[in-house]
């Protein structure tokens, strides 16, 4: 199987730690699914034929993961050759990839807790293709230095932009431990929560004890009330969804560190258990958003994630990243955000943003009251074709729903603005998720421009900027129909030139 | 005009049809059956008549020396613009329904994953000579792209 790769001095091999982390791996899956069918075959039947059984499986399963691993090993080699990065590959299939190295775009290390203390990591080498996992290779596992060491190589045709090299390499912001109080202001919190709760559920049915638990929380609460108790369990699912939110912060954000170095990369370094470093090339940058989710916003703290090309990888957490910073108060965001696209002057992110007419705001308390009418009207419908409870149901919703559906339509429209900020188009909008966008003018790949009959009759259009970065598109919501024209042809001039002269929307 | 008309009441016709057979064959579910069917038919006739019109009279698209315009739709309208220097690929694609119409769509896509600007209902022979055009237009124009 190797004997094609071994005899060449150049190709680099995993590391020979494979064959033991894969048995760590599979026996630790193994153990863990071995202890609960071992539960059911002693209520079954005997100790003994538990262990005659079980013991065997558990180390035929280790053993297995220790083949793997130490297959991966033998079949897997790479090169890095002044054009290429080949990997060869494939336990089943042989795969020979090459990469050009320039179509590089990120090499990410990764450390969970068994490669960890193997002291080795998993390389990730993306070229951002948008076609789901074919422009990804992994390697698995590499010991750290060498994984450091292919990094620096891969990423090394980076140039550096002698111009604008006037932001000193080093340490952009500093891992601050106060910012964990943000950690339960998010939406995790109540996920966990549920997510808690039902994990209980299910462990108790595996040894199937479902029913006991449920009896032993019921008779806690004894005679009481059923909102009561509706209302200690909700009050119990947060305070564990927020803990829960509390390590889980701590795990992905730990000693976080973002930093640029020499060949102008940026790497952001986190994790308490899990180490992860991930670097971005500052030519692929084409801008930031500062992200603010409910949350976050009321406690005053915002997310900074990067709008760069090639990110959006088939692989998995995408969204942590292009988290540059997780949520920090409001100043420490708009500051970074200011020294990762090399603005020292004046953070986009915090330009004074030109508002929306005021149809953008009955539009949205239109939507509002419009999406709580119409549930309403289900609801009524049931309650009289079905039964009179769900009527009472309707009303009672009703009088919280509809102050909450007129504040968020407030607040969504207070969001809502645009500006150009230097080199930068800067669009804000979203009141659950309140995102400030400052995409690089010359990142602006093409315009769409929305317009509905109805926002034809307010005076009002969405410009959407299309861009290879991020999510591919970024958009003005319901600005003033000249104010977003005017927008889209100060931040690209000449292109929406003859589009305005001819016939436009203003003159159809 | 007459494609997106076809287009239309295929798209009607297909699941009114089903529903109506079945309607016949299932005695006790025939009312309910039935009624969505006889909605959909009309609902789909109505615009096969309609839209198409409104859609060819507000359907626009120019090519200039610096980028590709569009103008589609008329309850949400919307201008696509993607500049030549952008462009990455061009594509023109002939269905089976748009080949009986001697008719093509033209594909101009951009590094954006969302930015792309199709012009649908094109003259065969106009969309292979734009394509060969805008082809030759962004070979020319040497640039990233992204």
């Amino acid at each position: 199987m190797s004997g094609d790769v071994t005899g060449d001095l150049a190709w680099g091999r995993l590391d020979r730690r494979a064959g033991l982390a894969g048995a760590i791996y599979a026996g630790g899956f193994a153990v863990g699914s071995g202890f609960i069918t071992g539960y059911w075959v002693v209520v079954e039947g005997s100790l003994a034929t538990a262990l005659t059984w079980i013991v065997p499986a558990i180390l035929l399963v280790t053993a297995g993961g220790a083949v793997f691993g130490e297959w991966m090993r033998r079949v897997t080699a790479y090169q890095v050759t002044p054009e290429m990065f080949e990997v060869r590959t494939g336990v089943l299939f042989r795969k020979r990839l090459a990469l050009r190295r320039e179509r590089i775009r990120s090499v990410d290390l990764t450390a969970g807790q068994v490669l960890r203390v193997l002291d080795t990591v998993t390389v990730r080498v993306g070229t951002g293709e948008h076609a789901g996992k074919e422009g990804t290779v992994t390697l698995w596992p590499l010991r750290r230095e060498t994984a450091q060491a292919l990094r620096a190589a891969l990423l090394a045709h980076a140039a550096v932009d002698e111009a604008r090299a006037h932001v000193s390499e080093g340490a952009l912001v500093r891992f601050d431990r106060s910012w964990i109080r943000y950690a339960p202001l998010s939406v995790v919190t109540p996920v966990l929560g549920v997510g808690a709760f039902g994990g209980v559920l299910q462990v108790a049915e595996w040894f199937g004890q479902q029913e006991r638990v449920i009896e032993t929380v019921g008779s806690w609460f004894g005679p009481a009330p059923v909102l009561v108790i509706i209302a200690v369990l909700a009050a119990a699912l947060f305070v564990v969804g927020a803990v829960a939110a509390l390590g889980l912060w701590i795990e992905m954000w730990w000693n976080h560190t973002l930093e640029r170095e020499a060949d102008g990369t940026l790497r952001v370094r986190r994790g308490l258990l899990t180490a992860r470093s991930i670097s971005l090339q500052e030519s692929r940058l084409r801008g930031v958003e500062l992200v603010e989710p409910l949350g976050a916003r009321l406690a005053g703290a915002a997310r900074v994630d990067a709008v760069a090309t090639g990110l959006t990888t088939g692989e998995e957490d995408k969204t942590d990243s292009r988290t540059l910073l997780p949520a920090a108060p409001r100043d420490v965001a708009d500051r970074v955000a200011a020294d990762v696209l090399r603005e020292i002057t004046a953070p986009p992110t915090a330009a004074p943003l030109t508002p929306h007419p005021a149809s953008a705001r009955r539009r949205r308390l239109r939507w509002a009251l419009g999406s709580v009418v119409a549930l309403e009207a289900v609801l009524v419908l049931l309650g009289l074709l079905l039964t009179p409870v769900l009527l009472h149901v309707a009303w009672a919703s009703a009088v919280v729903l509809v102050p909450v559906a007129i504040l968020l339509a407030l607040d969504a429209y207070r969001a809502l603005g645009h500006a150009i900020s230097g080199d930068y188009l800067v669009a804000r909008s979203g009141t659950v998720r309140r995102a400030t966008v400052a995409l690089q003018r010359r990142g602006i790949v093409g315009w769409t421009v929305r317009q509905s009959v109805l926002q034809r009759r307010a005076g009002l259009v969405t410009v959407i900027a299309t861009t290879a970065a991020g999510s591919g598109a970024y958009a003005v919501h319901d600005a003033a129909e000249q104010d977003g024209l005017a927008l889209a042809d100060a931040a690209v001039p000449d292109l929406l030139r003859p589009f305005l002269e001819g016939p436009g929307p203003t003159a159809p | 005009m007459g494609l997106w008309a076809l287009q239309l009441v295929l798209l009607a016709g297909v699941p009114a049809a089903i529903l109506g057979v079945l309607g016949l064959l299932i005695e006790p579910a025939r009312f309910w059956l039935l009624l969505p069917a006889v909605v959909i038919a009309v609902v789909g006739a109505v615009s096969a008549l309609l839209f198409p019109r409104l859609w060819f009279r507000h359907h626009r698209w120019e090519v200039t020396d610096h980028a590709v315009y569009t103008r589609t739709g008329w309850l949400f309208q919307e201008w696509r613009i993607a500049p030549l220097s952008r462009i990455q690929t061009v594509d023109t694609v002939r269905g089976p329904l748009e080949q009986r119409f001697g008719l093509a769509t033209l594909t101009v896509t951009t590094a954006s994953a969302k930015g792309a600007v199709k012009i649908e209902g094109l003259d065969a022979e106009t969309a292979a000579d734009l394509a060969e055009a805008l082809t030759f237009a962004t070979q020319t124009t040497p640039e990233d792209a992204t």
